[in-house]
């Protein structure tokens, strides 16, 4: 490329941390006019995090702001809102759509940057009184739909379009920016038809013909290949590999984004598919749909083995999380769920508990906690509720008062097991760290004495220290008390080192199940095999 | 067939009045002259202050019950013009203008605080407008007399201070009215009054077409979006309301010439509730408002108003029973309205999953 001029973009030992939990290290990316670079890693690696620096986001500022320098044609630029970054050429098309539904796309696309006509009252009453220039807002909105070189109607109303064409109006809406230089696309294709994913990837290299350069987010690896002149490989907050896409290959890639070292496979438990294939299956789920926003799952089929622990993963936005959401009956599903014989009836989460089944949910602050309680009160209250527990019964059982010595017992048992740090079972639930919380809400599912336990991503936000305790609490649960448990997690590593078998969802359905000890390659393959 | 469904379900509350209406007419006997007569007196009474619910609906903050605070402004201003004895059309006009100040504070005032109640603005404005209902009364029950000179013994309580229970407007009665009316085989119509309601409404259709109003759309739809896209969503909002509240206050002098006096401590009590439950009668919800809607709501809320009471009187021997109805109308529509959009807009949910049954089920039959 035209190395005499300075790169388009260059960031230089980007760091990033959020309150000490170190998320990006010494990131250093180059980017010259009209290249396209795939950038790929598993969630969480941090390409979020680095492309929300880039644009200047409020909650990269909130959290402490970065270290390291980003610059733009070899001059340093810092960026106080995404809005600057839009005003120095730089364009994002997000993962969610940021599209007002009940406009077209032409008024979608010009949002906020609508054409107008002076009139006498503007005069008086400052520009917004001015009338929209209809004409040249269509015309200028066509304009950037021809640059981006896919057809969608400029008059459809965004709310009856196909989700492929919100897409593309986003894109426009980038495009109709005329300084626009660097376009960052996260994700774009995973809405899209097979056919409108190939449409976009023609309108991206029509894009960088023409000076734009593109940095392209994707699990769909055969797209990086096909539109890529480089890609980068993120792991753990560091780019792990930075090499042309024509030297690379998908498995290679593969197994830069998930492995680690290949000997730490053996921390995996080494437990074969086949050990348990003779214990009684607890839990069969037969095309199971859930309609989670973000997460939806489509005919799902999966049986899960007595007293196993049992690994969901797969890639954001798959549909991991849905499944105990909706079994568990906290969104939408259908479908059918038998435990122990027995159908659980959907959409009702009090059947699922009276059945023994527990949740620990994703969502600790929205679902999990009541914050403005004690902790005694957060790790008894299902229990008392449910099972009755910790309750003395007066009056041949006319009224039952708490049991609070009980209930002091339970909790401190609790707090010294898990190792919770806190003042004491009086304390209340929010003064707590993330970690602790997320362990308040394991012990509460842990008095429920369940038969059952779903845990859904339990080492999210938490440090690498309370990690491996929560991960070792839930390991000694499923031991000591002979408890199914299915722990869902982004984290393949942890799901390795915690489970017999995983499962990965891919597009809303289950791709596939390993032993624990498969490598990484087998599980980074199932995990793209059929995102959508 | 299944069009027609949908367009029975989506006007449910407009076509059950047009039935209500068809029974009464005949049953209360009066000719239709006498009718139409009064539908257009009440037409060129109403249409006004329900004009000024159509903006805050286009930004996405509901009915706006706060209106009322502008009504109370109209009758501060119009309790000026009286005392300083400006009559006619040029009083009018006076009212107008002096009410838009006090209009917009309370509405500056309503939208800051609505603003810190997003998704909570009707409930929020509805107990607004009695909360200034209450500064209202002091302004006017005691702060007129002593602070606010107030000359004329005539609208004064007899112990000297604060406004008699009803303020005559018997000199401004009509004005805009009476001015160019003709009238065509006895019904009279005030050709000024619907000029203005005409020159309104063609100011809403410009307004709509602004960058304002394009940005108000965009705010009522989706305030995240908005804010990202840099729309200042906030203002917008305040803005909003403060337009709703002047249009409002224009509105209660146009509706307090025609009655000719003004009930101090009631006159803006339930106006508000009224003209909302016109403008859901006309077929709006609190998310979508036409000017069509506020013309047939008027016709037909107020037809029935008519003739209920006479119909009821037929039927029942008892002509009381049309004040019940009334009352009793206003708050059900209201109700019926609210529970017809939280209904859609869980229906809209459901449609998602069903959609995704569905899928799965084609999918199944394709293998």
């Amino acid at each position: 490329m035209n190395n005499e001029k300075a790169p388009l973009l260059e960031m230089k030992n980007i760091k990033k941390d959020f309150f000490g939990n170190q998320v990006l290290m010494d990131i250093n990316l180059t980017l010259h006019e009209g290249e396209v670079l795939g950038l790929v890693g598993e969630n969480g690696a941090g390409k979020s995090t680095l492309m929300k620096i880039l644009f200047g986001m409020d909650e990269i500022r909130d959290t402490g702001g970065y270290g390291g320098d980003v610059l733009l044609n070899g001059q340093k630029v810092v960026f106080n809102s995404p809005f600057d970054a839009l005003a120095a050429g730089l364009g994002m098309v997000h993962q969610e759509f940021s599209l007002i539904p009940g406009f077209s796309a032409a008024e979608n696309i010009l949002l906020n940057r609508e054409p107008t006509k002076k009139s006498v009252v503007s005069e008086v009453f400052g520009e917004r009184m001015n009338v929209l220039n209809r004409k040249k807002l269509t015309n200028d909105a066509r304009a950037a739909i021809d640059k981006m070189g896919v057809k969608i109607d400029d008059k459809m109303i965004i709310s009856e379009m196909p989700v492929g064409h919100k897409q593309f109006t986003e894109i426009a809406r980038e495009l109709s920016n005329d300084k626009l230089k660097l376009l960052i696309l996260d994700e774009p294709t995973a809405v899209l038809t097979e056919k409108e994913a190939v449409a976009l990837l023609d309108s991206i290299k029509g894009m960088a013909s023409r000076g734009i350069a593109v940095i392209f987010i994707t699990h769909r690896l055969h797209e990086i290949m096909e539109v890529c002149d480089r890609v980068v490989v993120m792991r753990d907050g560091h780019v792990v590999q930075d090499v042309a896409a024509k030297e690379t290959t998908i498995p290679e890639v593969t197994r830069w984004m998930v492995g680690r070292s290949v000997d730490n496979t053996a921390a995996a438990k080494k437990v074969a598919v086949e050990d348990g294939k003779d214990k009684e299956i607890v839990m069969s789920i037969r095309k199971l749909w859930v309609d989670m926003p973000g997460e939806t799952v489509r005919n799902v089929n999966l049986d899960i083995r007595k007293g196993e622990i049992l690994g969901i993963g797969g890639l954001a936005g798959q549909g991991k999380l849905g499944i105990p959401n909706g079994i568990m009956g906290l969104y939408e599903a259908g479908g059918e769920v038998t435990f122990m014989g027995k159908k659980i009836p959907l959409n009702s989460p009090r059947k699922c508990l009276d059945a023994e089944l527990a949740f620990v949910s994703e969502d600790r602050r929205g679902v999990g906690l009541l914050l403005d309680e004690s902790l005694g009160w957060n790790v008894a209250f299902p229990a008392m509720q449910i099972k009755n527990k910790f309750l003395k019964k007066y009056l041949g059982g006319l009224v039952s008062w708490r049991d609070e010595a009980a209930i002091k017992e339970v909790t401190e048992y609790y707090i010294d097991l898990l190792q919770i740090k806190c003042t004491g079972p009086q304390q209340k639930a929010r003064e707590l760290s993330g970690g602790n919380q997320q362990k308040i809400c394991l012990a509460k599912s842990f008095a429920l004495e369940p038969q059952f336990l779903f845990v859904s991503e339990p080492t999210r936000g938490i440090d690498v220290g309370a990690k491996a305790l929560v991960l070792e609490a839930l390991r000694k649960f499923n031991h000591d008390s002979g408890v199914t448990v299915v722990m869902i997690s982004s984290e393949l590593e942890e799901l390795r080192m915690t489970c017999d078998r995983i499962a990965i969802v891919s597009g809303g359905k289950i791709a596939g199940i390993l032993p624990a000890s498969s490598t990484s390659e087998e599980f980074g393959e199932l995990m793209v095999s059929m995102v959508k | 067939m299944k069009k027609l469904g949908n367009f029975v379900r989506d006007n449910s509350v407009p076509i059950m009045f047009i039935i209500i209406c068809a029974i009464c007419i005949p049953l209360s006997g009066f000719s239709p002259a006498y009718l139409i007569n009064e539908i257009i007196t009440r037409l060129g009474r109403n249409a006004f202050l329900i004009l000024s619910l159509l903006i805050p609906i286009m930004a996405g903050m509901g009915l706006n019950f706060g209106m009322t605070l502008g009504a109370m402004a109209a009758e501060i201003a119009l309790i000026f013009v009286a005392d300083w004895q400006i009559w006619g059309i040029p009083g009018v006009v006076l009212a107008m203008i002096v009410s838009i100040p006090i209009s917009v504070l309370l509405g500056w005032l309503c939208g800051t605080i609505l603003n810190r109640a997003k998704g909570r603005e009707m409930v929020t404005s509805y107990i607004i407008s009695y909360f200034i209902n209450g500064c209202y009364q002091l302004v006017v029950l005691y702060m007129m007399g002593p602070i606010i000179p107030i000359k004329h013994s005539t609208i004064k309580l007899p112990r000297g201070y604060g406004i008699r229970n009803t303020v005559s407007l018997l000199n401004m009665r009509q004005v805009l009215d009476n001015a160019w009316a003709i009238r065509i085989q006895g019904v009279k119509i005030p050709v000024l009054t619907l000029v203005i309601i005409a020159i309104m409404c063609l100011i809403i259709v410009w307004f709509r077409r602004t960058k304002l109003g394009q940005d108000m759309r965009a705010v009522g739809q989706d305030m995240e979006v908005a804010r990202s896209a840099g729309i200042a969503v906030e203002r917008t909002r305040i803005l909003s309301i403060i337009i709703s509240t002047v249009l409002a206050g224009f509105g209660m002098v146009i509706y307090l010439q025609n009655m000719g006096n003004i009930s101090t401590y009631s006159a803006h009590s339930q106006i508000g509730m009224f003209c909302i439950a016109a403008l859901l009668v006309g077929g709006a919800s609190v998310d979508k408002a036409s000017i069509g809607n506020v013309f047939l709501g008027v016709i037909l809320f107020h037809l029935m108003f008519i003739v209920a009471p006479k119909a009821g009187a037929v039927i029942t021997g008892d002509s009381m029973i049309g004040e019940y109805f009334r009352v009793f109308v206003s708050y059900a529509v209201i109700t019926v309205a609210l529970i017809m959009y939280e209904t859609k807009k869980r229906n809209q949910k459901s449609n998602a999953a069903r959609q995704l049954e569905l899928d799965q089920k084609a999918e199944e039959a394709a293998k």
